[in-house]
C-alpha cells in the first residue's frame, strides 16, 4: 500500500487537473454557443446559394457544355480529399472520427486504384495522416492565427481547389468535415463538391427564370463561389462540433477525476485508521507486558 | 394592392438585412443598373462593384457591394454578397482604404481581363462616393 504522502500528493494532483478540465470545459461551452449561433446565421446563405445553383441547373439547355465544375471532367481517375479538422487536441473524438472516415474512403479509392490527393486543412488532421498517408498531402492548411471562423479563410482553401482543378490536378474533390447535431452527437460527413451532385433534389419551384446575362456566364461566375461557400459551411459546422466535443470530453474528464478523488480519499483515510489501530495495539500490548 | 415586396441580403456570416415594405431596389447588375419593382419577372443575375439602393417607405438605404447574385423570384428579391457595407455606416477613411486596395489590384499586371474589369469599376464606383 502507498505510503501517507504519496496517497496525499495524488490527491492533490488530480484535483488540479479536475480544475483544468473543469475550466475547459467552461470556456467551450461558451465558445459553442457562439459557434453554433454563427453556424445557423450561415446557414441562409448556402441555402439560398444551393437553390440558386439547383434552378440554374436545372434551366440549362445544353448539358454538354456545362461547366466542368457541375459536370466533371468525364473521368474519375484523380481524387482530392480535402479534410477539415481542428488546430487543437483535447476535444474527445473530434478529430479521429473525421481521420477514421476519411480514411476508409482512403482505402476505398486506392483499392479501385485510383490517383489519391489529400489537403488537409487544422494542423490535427495532418499531424495524424502524414504517418500512414504523407507522401499524398499535397497541401497543408492551418487557420491558427484566425480567431474565428471567417469567410476569407475559406474562400482561400476554396480558391485553391479551383485553381488545381483548372490545371487539372484531379478529377473529384470531396470534404471531410464533422456535421454539429447537437453537443454529445457530431456526424463525420463526406461531401462531394466537384463535380456538383445534386442528383436527388428536386428543384422547388417549376418556375423558369431570367438570366442576365445567360446561364452558362451566371454558371461559370457562381460555382466557384459556391466551392467557397460549401467550404465555409463546412467550416462552421466544424468549429460547432469541436466545441460540443471538447465540451463533453471535458465534462467526462471532470467527472471521472471526481470519482477519482473519492477513491483515493477512501483509501487514504483507510490507510490512516489502519496506521492509527497499528500504533495503539503497539502502546497496548507494551503496556500489558509491564 | 400594395406595391411593396420583400428583400432580403444576405452575406455568408449572417442575414445582413431584411425588409418587407419595399417599394424598389436597384442594383449593380453585371450588365448595367437594374432597378426592380414589384411583379418583375423572375431573375437571376450577378453583380459587379457598385452601389444598392433600397427605396422603402421607412427610409432610402443605400449599400455598397462588391459582388454577389440577385435572384427574384414571386415578390421575394434575395441577394447574396460576400461583401457589403451600409454607406452611412462607412465613413470617409473606410472608404480611402477600399480606395486604396481597389486602386492597388487594378494596377497589377499579372491579371486577366475580367479581374481587371472589376479591379476598374470597385475604383470607379468608390471614387464617386469621395
Amino acid at each position: 500500500m502507498a505510503s501517507l504522502d504519496d496517497l496525499k500528493k495524488r490527491i492533490t494532483s488530480v484535483k488540479s487537473t479536475q480544475k483544468i478540465t473543469k475550466a475547459m470545459k467552461m470556456v467551450a461551452a461558451a465558445k459553442l454557443r457562439r459557434a453554433q449561433e454563427s453556424a445557423e446565421k450561415g446557414r441562409p446563405y448556402s441555402e439560398k446559394m444551393n437553390n440558386v445553383i439547383l434552378n440554374l441547373s436545372n434551366g440549362i439547355s445544353d448539358k454538354e457544355n456545362a461547366p466542368k465544375l457541375l459536370s466533371g471532367t468525364g473521368q474519375e481517375k484523380t481524387h482530392l480529399c480535402v479534410v477539415m479538422t481542428s488546430d487543437r487536441g483535447l476535444c474527445g473524438g473530434f478529430n479521429s472520427n473525421i481521420i477514421k472516415k476519411a480514411k476508409s474512403y482512403f482505402a476505398k479509392i486506392l483499392d479501385e486504384g485510383k490517383e489519391l490527393k489529400i489537403i488537409t486543412v487544422g494542423s490535427k488532421g495532418n499531424d495524424q495522416l502524414k504517418r500512414v498517408y504523407g507522401d499524398k498531402i499535397i497541401e497543408n492548411i492551418s487557420f491558427k492565427e484566425s480567431k474565428n471562423v471567417n469567410y476569407f479563410d475559406a474562400d482561400k482553401v476554396g480558391k485553391m481547389v479551383i485553381e488545381k482543378f483548372e490545371v487539372g490536378e484531379f478529377d473529384v474533390c470531396t470534404i471531410f468535415y464533422n456535421q454539429f447535431k447537437n453537443v454529445i452527437t457530431q456526424i463525420p460527413q463526406a461531401q462531394q463538391i466537384i463535380p456538383l451532385n445534386n442528383e436527388g433534389e428536386e428543384s422547388s419551384s417549376e418556375e423558369s427564370y431570367e438570366f442576365e446575362p445567360d446561364e452558362d456566364e451566371i454558371l461559370s461566375n457562381l460555382l466557384p463561389k459556391n466551392i467557397s461557400t460549401q467550404i465555409f459551411k463546412a467550416m462552421l459546422e466544424n468549429s460547432a462540433s469541436e466545441q460540443g466535443s471538447r465540451m463533453s470530453a471535458m465534462d467526462n474528464a471532470t467527472r471521472n477525476a471526481g470519482e477519482m478523488v473519492d477513491k483515493l480519499t477512501i483509501e487514504y483515510n483507510r490507510s490512516r485508521q489502519a496506521a492509527i489501530t497499528k500504533e495503539l495495539i503497539e502502546i497496548i500490548s507494551g503496556a500489558e507486558s509491564l | 394592392m400594395s406595391e411593396e415586396f420583400k428583400v432580403e441580403i444576405v452575406n455568408p456570416e449572417k442575414s445582413f438585412l431584411v425588409k418587407d415594405d419595399v417599394s424598389e431596389v436597384v442594383v449593380p447588375a453585371f450588365e448595367g443598373e437594374m432597378g426592380i419593382l414589384k411583379d418583375h419577372i423572375s431573375i437571376i443575375s450577378f453583380l459587379k462593384p457598385g452601389i444598392i439602393k433600397i427605396l422603402s417607405k421607412s427610409g432610402d438605404e443605400n449599400f455598397y457591394v462588391e459582388d454577389g447574385i440577385v435572384e427574384f423570384k414571386n415578390n421575394n428579391l434575395s441577394i447574396l454578397t460576400s461583401t457589403i457595407f451600409n454607406l452611412s455606416d462607412m465613413d470617409k477613411s473606410k472608404q480611402q482604404d477600399l480606395l486604396k486596395q481597389a486602386e492597388e489590384e487594378a494596377n497589377k499586371t499579372d491579371i486577366n481581363d475580367q479581374s481587371k474589369y472589376l479591379a476598374d469599376q470597385k475604383v470607379e464606383v468608390l471614387k464617386t462616393l469621395n
